[in-house]
């Protein structure tokens, strides 16, 4: 894979636009081009969390699996999208299932390729935090709604 | 202030003989009556039935009636009743219906017969029932029952002789003068004990209906005597609302720390919803007989201060008794502009009296403003 | 003999009518289209609601959520929540009801020519909007892009299946689906309908949010809207309140300076913006 090819789809994603050239490069270097099989699990619950996922194409559900009530989907995500949050700090590890549901396509980031290089340059670890967290306020706000149950009794 | 009105002037046998002309063209006569230790508004036949020789003390969660020196035939103000229980009954049926087989036949309920007299009517109340006027006939839609009451309405208006203890007429620009919306005003004038009222014609049906009465003259004298009796009143009111721009002091004070005060004072009982003359909430009521062939809709008096009043999918939007009197004496005073513009209140200080615990909107008013947070309408 | 008053005689007196289909949309929800006897019902606007009684029990504010292109019957999506919603579901075809309406201020169908019109729908949402779907998709070429997003609780509270089916497969229409939460055998989107946004393109110059749902669902839907750079005249919620007389005279469904029956229930956002911000208003 031609690593400008790479760079070109890197600063494509929504994730990552406006993204300082300097730091495309830098971050860059951290990332493939993965795809997933309907069926297949980006992440799996208690797993070391490595990757960053950004989402180009298709849709994965975030998963949880509890005794006698199998695998309960509690939020899809899609293209233009990213999941993992949990490698951003200890103890890097899933805390969720996440499964494909249709053919992915998606960048994948190495966890320790990119905080290594936040580390060495807070500049690009202040911008990528700017990016996270209100991706991170975004998904706790629309738990709140979820949980809120607005829609009252339930059907069933 | 004499506004070139035709005047004339009676004497207590010529309001006896009113009396007795509007029964003779078929009005039902209403007036102010002693009755479980109140003055309240009831047919009346004769002058003995008003409240003579009658005055009443009012204050904060205090009303009481005394005896007067003299017999005047209306030397108090405002009782717990209010014209609006003519005009916007209690209860008023809408419409009931009837079951034949699978057929249902809706019947409107048709407009009562009667048409009023009302005697005694002080100049706050004529600006509570212009108030009611723009609510019930004066939007998209109108109130056919308070039509046909209001339509054909006589008012014979009393200028107040004095002020009452919570009354705030003057600051509210609503009185103590009578000055629109009568047919007849009277001012008892007293002298030496001997009751003559200056009467003022306030339309062709006042003077139709003076001209079949006794009556005399009436001289400079006594045009100013009265002139007199009403700056007197004005003087001496209970009550004064601040001056001040009462829709954006209130609506921008949403907040205020004072309604969490008044709230650990107001009990929601609604008294001040059931006296305030120009509360017009209404709730409406479903019944059936037992087999649901004849079900009727019966309109009754409603209170904000319910907990039913907001009700909604499972809860009350209003909860808390503090949303409750924010939404009272903000909808008052404030809303009433945007709504109908004008305020809703006429200081006839009924609410005040009639709160059990005393709960005074000009004081609220008073601290609220000067200690404004501002938060509210941005 | 049923008695058929001419519109306007006394707007708190209803009209009878008949129930002339009935269908169940889900456990609680049930769609009646009903027959005025007497004089043709009014012409309704998208949004509007007539109040229904139910003979003996009460009267409740029902939004119209059939085509107010279709001649006919008054269609309206009622959910069994209090006595007088479950009496309205349980009555039959044949059986008669009482009616009032139209009342209210209905969607802005005359701003939205040439706009990105997106329709937000939270739950029983769904139906005060149908109507404005069905002119939508009926008068497609007046608009530019169209969005339905309709959020649910759960599978079994979809409303419209078939409907939404046939609107998924146009091609001038975006139509996405979401539910709070997912059952065995659903394979569509899980997620509040807010996480159905990024899924559509916003132009905040161009685009009119419809919103009706759950007073929290619209909150919500607003921050993410205006969050994305939407102006807070370009939306528009759909409120409810207590309503008894639907004419503005009763005082139940005040929301401070508005009544909800007449100067709603429609308002555009700018207009209630601080309202909506205030606790137990």
């Amino acid at each position: 894979m031609a690593v400008t090819g790479l760079e070109h789809i890197v600063r494509e994603h929504p994730f990552f636009a406006g993204l300082d050239e300097a730091f495309v490069e830098l971050v860059v270097g951290c990332a493939k081009n993965v795809r997933f099989e309907p069926g297949a699990y980006l992440c799996r619950e208690g797993s070391p969390a490595d990757q960053l996922y950004l989402i180009r194409e298709g849709r994965v559900v975030l998963e949880i699996a509890a005794p006698g009530r199998g695998a309960i989907v509690f939020q899809t995500v899609g293209e233009g999208e990213i999941v993992g949050i949990s490698w951003l700090f200890p103890p890097y590890r899933w805390n969720y299932d996440v499964r494909a549901v249709e053919r992915v396509r998606a960048i994948s980031m190495d966890a320790t390729c990119l905080r290594d290089k936040c580390e060495a340059d807070h500049t690009l670890g202040y911008d990528v935090m700017k990016r996270l967290v209100p991706i991170l306020m975004q998904r706790l706000q629309a738990t709140r709604l979820q949980i809120l149950d607005v829609y009252g009794k339930p059907a069933a | 202030m004499g506004i070139g009105r035709e005047q004339a002037i009676l004497t207590v046998a010529g309001v006896e003989a009113l009396l007795g002309a509007l029964r003779e063209r078929r009005y039902r006569v209403v007036g102010p009556t002693v009755r479980d230790q109140a003055i309240v508004y009831d047919d009346i036949e004769t002058v003995d039935d008003l409240p003579r020789g009658w005055t009443d003390e009012q204050d904060g969660g205090h009303y009481r009636l005394s005896r007067r020196d003299d017999d005047a035939l209306f030397g108090y103000v405002v009782g717990p009743h209010s014209w609006k229980r003519f005009l916007h009954p209690p209860r008023q049926r809408l419409w009931r219906s009837k079951r034949e087989g699978d057929d249902v036949e809706v019947i409107a309920e048709e407009a009562p017969p009667e048409r009023f007299a009302f005697i005694g009517v002080r100049a706050c109340e004529l600006h509570a029932i212009a108030i009611q006027d723009r609510v019930f006939l004066g939007g998209p839609f109108t109130d056919p029952h308070y039509r046909a009451r209001r339509e054909d309405a006589f008012f014979v208006a009393v200028n107040c002789g004095q002020a009452g203890g919570t009354c705030f007429c003057a600051s509210m620009n609503t009185g103590p003068k009578a000055e629109a919306g009568y047919d007849l005003a009277l001012t008892e004038l007293i002298e030496d004990g001997e009751g003559r009222f200056l009467v003022e014609v306030g339309s062709e049906a006042g003077r139709e209906v003076l001209d079949a009465l006794p009556h005399k003259e009436a001289s400079a004298a006594d045009t100013k005597a009265a002139d007199d009796i009403v700056a007197r009143t004005t003087a001496s009111m209970g009550r004064e609302m601040p001056d001040v721009d009462l829709h954006d002091l209130l609506l921008g004070n949403l907040e205020h720390p004072r309604w969490d005060e008044v709230a650990q004072r107001c009990l929601t009982c609604g008294n001040c919803t059931m006296v305030c003359p120009t509360c017009f909430c209404t709730a409406t009521e479903d019944s059936s007989d037992l087999t649901g062939a004849e079900t009727a809709r019966e309109r009754r008096w409603d209170s904000c201060f319910t907990m039913d009043f907001s009700y909604i999918h499972g809860g009350s939007v209003r909860q808390s008794g503090r949303s409750r009197y924010r939404q009272w004496m903000t909808h008052k005073l404030a809303t009433w502009f945007d709504q109908f513009g004008s305020s809703g209140c006429v200081g006839c200080g009924r609410c005040i009296t009639w709160c059990p615990v005393g709960i005074d909107i000009t004081e609220e008013v008073r601290a609220i403003r000067g200690t404004e947070t501002g938060e509210g309408r941005t | 003999m049923s008695d058929a008053r001419p519109a306007g005689h006394d707007p708190m007196v209803p009209q009878v009518a008949r129930v002339r289909r009935r269908r169940q949309d889900a456990p609680d929800v049930f769609t009646l289209e009903l027959e005025p006897e007497g004089a043709a019902a009014a012409a309704f606007a998208p949004g509007q609601f007539n109040m229904l009684t139910a003979f003996g029990v009460g009267e409740s504010a029902i939004s119209m959520s059939g085509d107010p292109a279709r001649k006919g019957g008054i269609v309206h999506t009622i959910r069994a929540v209090g006595s007088v919603s479950r009496a309205l579901t349980e009555l039959r075809r044949g059986d008669r009801l009482g009616l009032r309406g139209p009342f209210g201020v209905g969607w802005p169908m005359v701003d939205l020519d040439g706009k990105d019109v997106i329709v937000m729908a939270g739950g029983i949402g769904l139906a005060p909007l149908r109507p404005v779907i069905y002119r939508l998709l009926a008068e497609r070429e007046r608009f530019a892009d169209v969005a339905i997003l309709y959020g649910t609780r759960s599978p079994a509270d979809i409303l419209f299946r078939s409907e939404l089916e046939s609107w998924r497969q146009r091609l001038d229409v975006t139509l996405e689906v979401t539910v709070d939460h997912a059952a065995e055998g659903w394979h569509g989107h899980v997620g509040v309908v807010t996480t159905l946004l990024p899924r559509i393109r916003i132009d905040p110059e161009k685009v009119v949010a419809l919103l009706c749902g759950p007073e929290i669902m619209m909150r919500f839907a607003v921050q993410a809207l205006t969050s994305m750079g939407v102006a807070a005249e370009s939306i528009y919620v759909s409120m409810e309140r207590n309503m008894k007389c639907a004419i503005g005279l009763c005082g139940h469904c005040q929301f401070s300076p508005v009544f909800v029956c007449k100067d709603g229930p429609v308002f555009r956002y700018d207009r209630v913006r601080y309202l909506l911000a205030l606790k137990e208003l």
